[in-house]
């Protein structure tokens, strides 16, 4: 039954694009139903992953594709619908924020149907990747969402920046994807086949383990975004439309995670410290580059993109936490760290999703992307401004928002790390594991710093300019979807005792360990390990704070005259404008000196000399440019590198043709001298 | 072992432990010439008390000689000796410009951790209640190392130098509870002879080169003598413009 | 609900609104010390009060372009440092609000507080908030992981994260001497100093603009929404306080609900922060503000502290 609404999930999501086609010169009326049947393949995803993951099921199917002696092998159990439901939930909300925000491309100068057939594909994709139980039908399926999402990324194509981000995208893709097919190929030697279960039963030796998941992680690191193969992700997400923005930094990048996870924990299913280690210096390095590249960005998207990096970062800790709990013999709390490495990604999808969305509606009101134009956005957009600021409470990990619950949880597994004894690797491990929870702690404090500055920026303040001054609120739809993803926040926030109950099944599933000490004392308390060593109460704490809301009410507000207008303190000069408030740049400013090693930083002043005889200068132009250290010292390098390897194999192509059929004549005369060769022995 | 475990006393060894090496950090990060001298001497006086509280734990009573040896030479004579040569050279407000100071600091935090996996198998061999301490004392003298490396000042350079003494001297202590007076009467004089050579030396080469950054030390070697005016030049140049 | 779990939980309100209740009386003490200590007349000690009061009836001025997060701002940054107030034992230890919040959820709460005063500044449009929370933010990201890796140090050591247990342990153990407490204790304090907004960080008597980090952001607010903040922000000077005397020298604090322990555990605690009020004046009378781009050092220094108080707890006390 499950299985059957997942197949359907993906079928209607594949067609709804199609369904744009006959309706060619009725728009509205064909973006409705693309939109309509996409949000119905979200809710079938959800109803599927629902009940695969409560339940516990465990379902096989084979779809008669593929080889004729491997059909596609599908299996729907708690892991895959754990990230049905996460997909399902983000596409059902830009399926409610869609039909409104591509009005805004009804003018565009191509057919909208490419948007609307890729993203169907893109989606229905993602869903088979996460279904797919043998490494054909992954790898085809893990193709497809890469490709419909190359389409999405250079949607926009007369802008270069665009191609060349796509170029770079659809490059890193490949390479990613070459990595992940040679960790199944590993696996599949040990095991005897490209089925998932063989690969499971394989007996691997440490070395090849390592080997598979070495691969595993590059591929599907490069896929995620970890450092320092991330250059590309800022560049291909913001360029998207906002609403496959949302999709690809919110869904896409958890497909990669669940790749990760299924190959780790499922296929190989060994756990040895010193792969947690390495997952735990590549995630706090990701987690506190993401963070301070984000800070620096003066590009809504862009800031968000560079954010998603972080959070990645995040999840791969969480990670490599459990990773070291598992190899050192603490499978409790090498669950802890798996369950709060997931639910960060769960969570990451909901807000990333919400601040995509919410940029765009910005982005379509104001036709700006530039921070450094807007401002005052709270008086124009008043919901959108709310909601946004859900968002960003819920990603800066502040109480009581779901953010705030899956850091709390990765800190808890970090601070049990005295219980590793025995051994120099626990000595190592007692001493670095917390410093990366000290660099978790920075990273939450940077989030908040650079989520202040994106919302105080766009938000609040004065309107920068005439645009912005005049921009209005979004359509229902589009605020409708925004509200489901900020109410999945809230709700995971402060019920997070449930959602880790709900867990239970796939964890069982994995590492064949549940977690009943963590929801022991009942649903109002989280107590991940005991109550005598950590607990929250994120729902007492929801109240108290709506508590103190309405004694203030009460107490104060009620009783007080209402509030007398003036303007604003200006020291006594009179007339502040809005290009005396604090820029983008400038709220940087203080984070750029402290931490200025962590980018190669361009500034100068240039002055235009006045034609006066005192010199007094005519314009004064500061310019800034804060450039990504791995763009410069990893991509660049390999670049030229590839290139020159290029030219050099480039010499063989002389133009001519007597010079090919040279080529042709001794290849042919190689390959039949050493036919002969191997006959004879 | 646990702390709690251990009596008073050997708590109290530990936590002068620490703050010996507290007080190399305080050195590692101190750019100012008298502050740091300063630290030097409340290192050896931390240094002083753990060695007397080693000596009342365990009952060894030559370390009391080890005491006031450190005493008068560490916390005394040296930092006296250096103070006055940081007055006659008129360098006392002299500030170093140390860059990244606070990945130096990460560094030394570093070398803390790698000298806690060199000290293991020493802290397993032994059965001493401050064995944990070792690690300790190897930071120490590995911190007063990256001390020298990092700084350009002589005066900074001669501190390092004496504070890894200070660590093997530590090292000693905690370890086998004090080397052979002998040898620690000759140390102490080798290290009293060293800091006198440094201070003559300190003179020739604020002579010779004008400054005490021992970065001019290369300029020895004659393949420099031909950028030597070059560089002055610039360096003058660059002066001038400083505000 | 059994009647000692309901006296618990009255207890553990009772608690809350009495250091929320003493925390204006902590301020006017400081103020009376320093002032005593610099030979200026002092205000009275219920000056605080007073000022909370005046301000509580007077009117709002709002700036013509405020928005609603500035007028929610102060309930927000209030209700956060209330929740911090519940979780952290005054004078009774085991209260069962200690729960709700272990010590990561209380830097949370101040981080909120921070985020919407942030906000708040930045609200109005002008180039005062901006600073304000552009510089707090600085600071205030630099001294979240110094003031997290100084409790889990602490928290190592206790083996929980539960502020009441952290207390119970040091009480329990009896008199041990760690170095990782003592480089915890220091980290923790100047963290404070600069949290809270005090010489050498932030000089809180101080409206030149070159100089302010804390009270540029809340330039704007008048009236009711100023009372909440100021008051705010001396429970926030008053649970630091509480936190570093009881989790470092807990002796005193009452274990079991009976009038003797509980009368003691107030005298006690009342004594610490007079103590420590003592302390704080002292280190202000003696150090000068410092600019700007110097508190990254400080805090860096801070954050040191507590790295060194990890380590050595890894090395020296844990055992090999």
């Amino acid at each position: 039954m499950a299985l059957t609404l997942a197949y359907l999930a993906i079928l209607v999501a594949a067609v709804s694009g199609l369904a744009a086609l006959p309706f060619g010169a009725r728009r509205r009326l064909a973006q409705r139903l693309v939109f309509l049947l996409l949000g119905a393949a979200g809710v079938l995803a959800i109803a599927a992953g629902a009940a695969a993951l409560l339940a516990g099921l465990e379902q096989r199917g084979e779809l008669a594709l593929g080889l004729p002696w491997l059909h596609w092998q599908m299996r729907l159990d708690a892991l895959s619908g754990f990230f049905f439901v996460l997909i399902g939930v983000v596409v059902l909300a830009t399926s409610f924020y869609g039909p409104g925000y591509l009005r805004e491309y009804e003018r565009a100068p191509r057919p909208i149907a490419v948007l609307h057939l890729a993203t169907g594909v893109f989606v229905a994709g993602m869903l088979l990747v996460v279904l797919a139980d043998d490494a054909l039908s992954f790898m085809i399926a893990w193709e497809l969402m890469s490709v419909a999402s190359y389409l999405l990324v250079t949607f926009e194509h007369e802008r270069g920046a665009n191609r060349r981000a796509g170029f770079l995208y659809l490059l890193m893709a490949h390479v990613g994807a070459l990595a992940i097919l040679l960790a199944f190929g590993v696996l599949a030697a040990f095991g005897g086949g490209f089925a998932f279960a063989q690969m499971a039963a394989a007996e691997l030796t440490p070395l090849w383990a390592t080997a598979a998941f070495a691969f595993a992680l590059a591929g599907f690191g490069a896929k995620a975004g970890l450092v320092p193969l991330h250059a590309w992700l800022p560049e291909a997400h913001p360029v998207a439309p906002s609403h496959v923005s949302a999709l690809m930094s919110g869904v896409m990048l958890k497909v990669a995670i669940y790749g990760f996870v299924r190959v780790t924990y499922g296929l190989i299913g060994q756990y040895y410290w010193g792969w947690g280690l390495l997952l735990l210096v590549l995630g706090a390095a990701s987690a506190l580059a993401g963070v301070l590249y984000a800070i620096q960005q003066n590009e809504l998207k862009r800031l968000l993109a560079y954010s998603s990096i972080e959070n990645v970062g995040i999840v791969f800790l969480g990670i490599g936490l459990s990773l070291i709990f598992l190899g050192a013999g603490h499978p409790v709390l090498g669950t802890l760290g798996l369950v709060a490495a997931l639910y960060h990604a769960f969570n990451h999808a909901l807000f990333k999703g919400l601040l995509f969305l919410g940029a765009g509606a910005v982005i379509m009101r104001t036709h700006e992307r530039d921070l450094e134009h807007m401002g005052g956005l709270i008086r124009r957009m008043p919901v959108t401004a709310g909601l946004f600021l859900v968002g960003s409470i819920a990603i800066s990990a502040l109480p009581p928002f779901n953010g705030f619950v899956s850091e709390w949880l990765t800190f808890q597994t970090a601070l049990r790390a005295p219980v590793l004894d025995g051994g120099v690797e626990s000595a190592v491990l007692r001493s670095l594991i917390p410093l990366a929870a000290a660099a978790l702690a920075l990273t939450g404090a940077l989030a908040a710093a650079c989520f202040i500055k994106a919302y105080g920026i766009a938000f609040l303040g004065r309107p920068r300019t005439r645009h912005v001054a005049r921009a209005r609120e979004v359509s229902p739809g589009m605020l409708a979807g925004m509200a489901l993803l900020a109410s999945g926040c809230l709700l995971l926030g402060v019920l997070p005792t449930p959602v880790i109950a709900a867990l239970a099944p796939l964890t069982r599933l994995l590492l064949h360990v549940e977690l009943p000490q963590a929801t022991a004392s009942g649903w109002l308390w989280l107590t991940p390990v005991a109550p005598a060593v950590a607990s929250y109460s994120a729902p007492l704490v929801a109240v108290a704070i709506a508590l103190v809301f309405a004694l203030g009410y009460v107490l104060l507000k009620r009783r007080a005259r209402p509030p007398r207008h003036t303007p604003a303190w200006d020291c006594g000069f009179g007339g502040l404008t809005a290009r005396m408030q604090y820029s983008s740049t400038g709220f940087a400013m203080p984070m750029r000196r402290v931490f200025a090693p962590a980018w190669r930083i361009e500034e100068r002043v240039e002055t235009t000399p006045g034609p006066d005889a005192l010199g007094r200068p005519r314009a004064i132009r500061h310019v800034l440019h804060v450039l990504d250290w791995s763009w410069l010292k990893a991509y660049v390098p390999i670049g030229r590198l590839v290139l020159a390897a290029a030219r050099r194999i480039g010499a063989l192509q002389a133009g001519s043709i007597h010079t090919y059929l040279v080529y042709s004549f001794v290849t042919l005369l190689v390959l039949l001298v050493v036919q002969w060769l191997v006959a004879a022995a | 072992m646990s702390l709690a475990q251990l009596s008073l006393y050997e708590q109290a060894i530990i936590v002068f432990a620490a703050l010996v090496l507290f007080t190399s950090f305080i050195m590692l990060a101190q750019a100012r010439m008298l502050p740091l001298i300063f630290a030097f001497a409340w290192q050896g006086v931390l240094l002083a008390v753990a060695t007397a509280l080693v000596a009342y734990v365990s009952g060894h009573p030559h370390l009391y000689i080890s005491v006031g040896l450190t005493v008068a030479l560490k916390v005394f004579l040296i930092p006296w000796l250096l103070y006055r040569l940081a007055l006659r050279l008129g360098i006392q407000h002299e500030a170093e410009n140390i860059r990244h100071p606070s990945l130096l600091l990460l560094a030394g935090a570093a070398l803390v951790v790698f000298s806690y996996y060199v000290a293991l198998p020493i802290v397993r061999l032994s059965g001493l209640a401050t064995r944990n301490t070792v690690a300790v004392s190897i930071a120490v003298v590995l911190v007063g190392m990256l001390l020298m490396i990092a700084r350009k000042k002589a005066v900074a350079q001669v501190i390092g130098f004496m504070s890894i003494e200070n660590g093997l001297f530590f090292a000693a202590v905690v370890s086998t509870y004090g080397m052979p007076l002998i040898v620690e009467l000759g140390v102490a004089f080798d290290v009293l002879v060293a800091a006198i050579l440094f201070g003559v030396f300190f003179f020739h080469m604020r002579e010779s080169f004008d400054t005490l950054d021992v970065d001019r030390l290369n300029r020895l070697s004659e393949a420099h003598e031909s950028i030597l005016t070059h560089d002055e030049a610039a360096d003058a140049a660059a002066a001038g413009e400083r505000p | 609900m059994t009647a000692h779990a309901f006296l618990a939980w009255a207890l553990a309100l009772a608690q809350t609104l009495a250091l929320a209740a003493a925390a204006p009386l902590l301020a006017g003490w400081i103020k009376r010390v320093k002032c005593r200590s610099q030979n200026r007349a002092a205000p009275p000690l219920w000056q605080p009060y007073r000022d909370l009061a005046k301000l509580a009836r007077k009117d709002v001025v709002l700036a013509d372009n405020a928005s609603w997060l500035f007028r929610a701002a102060p309930y927000v940054v209030c209700a956060a440092t209330l929740l911090a107030a519940a979780a952290v034992p005054f004078f009774a230890v085991d209260l069962p609000t200690a729960a709700i919040a272990d010590v990561i959820v209380i830097a949370g709460f101040f981080a909120l507080a921070r985020f919407f005063t942030a906000l708040a500044g930045l609200d109005v449009g002008t180039a005062f908030g901006g600073m304000g929370s552009a510089r707090e933010m600085m600071v205030g990201a630099l001294a979240e992981p110094a003031m997290l890796m100084a409790v889990f140090t602490l928290s190592m050591t206790a083996s929980s994260t539960n502020v009441a247990s952290a207390v119970d342990y040091v009480l329990n153990a009896g008199l041990v001497l760690r170095p990782s407490f003592l480089f915890a204790l220091l980290a923790l304090a100047m963290v404070a100093v600069a949290e809270t907004g005090r010489i050498p960080v932030d000089n809180p008597a101080t409206h030149l603009e070159l100089t302010m980090l804390h009270e540029a952001m809340i330039l704007e607010y008048s009236g009711r929404h100023l009372a909440l903040i100021e008051w705010a922000s001396q429970i926030k000077l008053a649970i630091y306080a509480v936190l570093i005397a009881n989790l470092f020298l807990p002796w005193g604090i009452a274990q079991e609900f009976t009038p003797a322990a509980l009368g003691l555990g107030v005298l006690a605690i009342a004594a610490k922060l007079g103590a420590l009020g003592v302390v704080l004046v002292v280190w202000e009378t003696v150090l000068a503000k410092m600019r700007l781009f110097r508190v990254p050092q400080f805090l860096g220094f801070a954050f040191l502290l507590a790295l060194l108080g990890m380590l050595t707890f890894v090395v020296l006390e844990a055992g090999g």
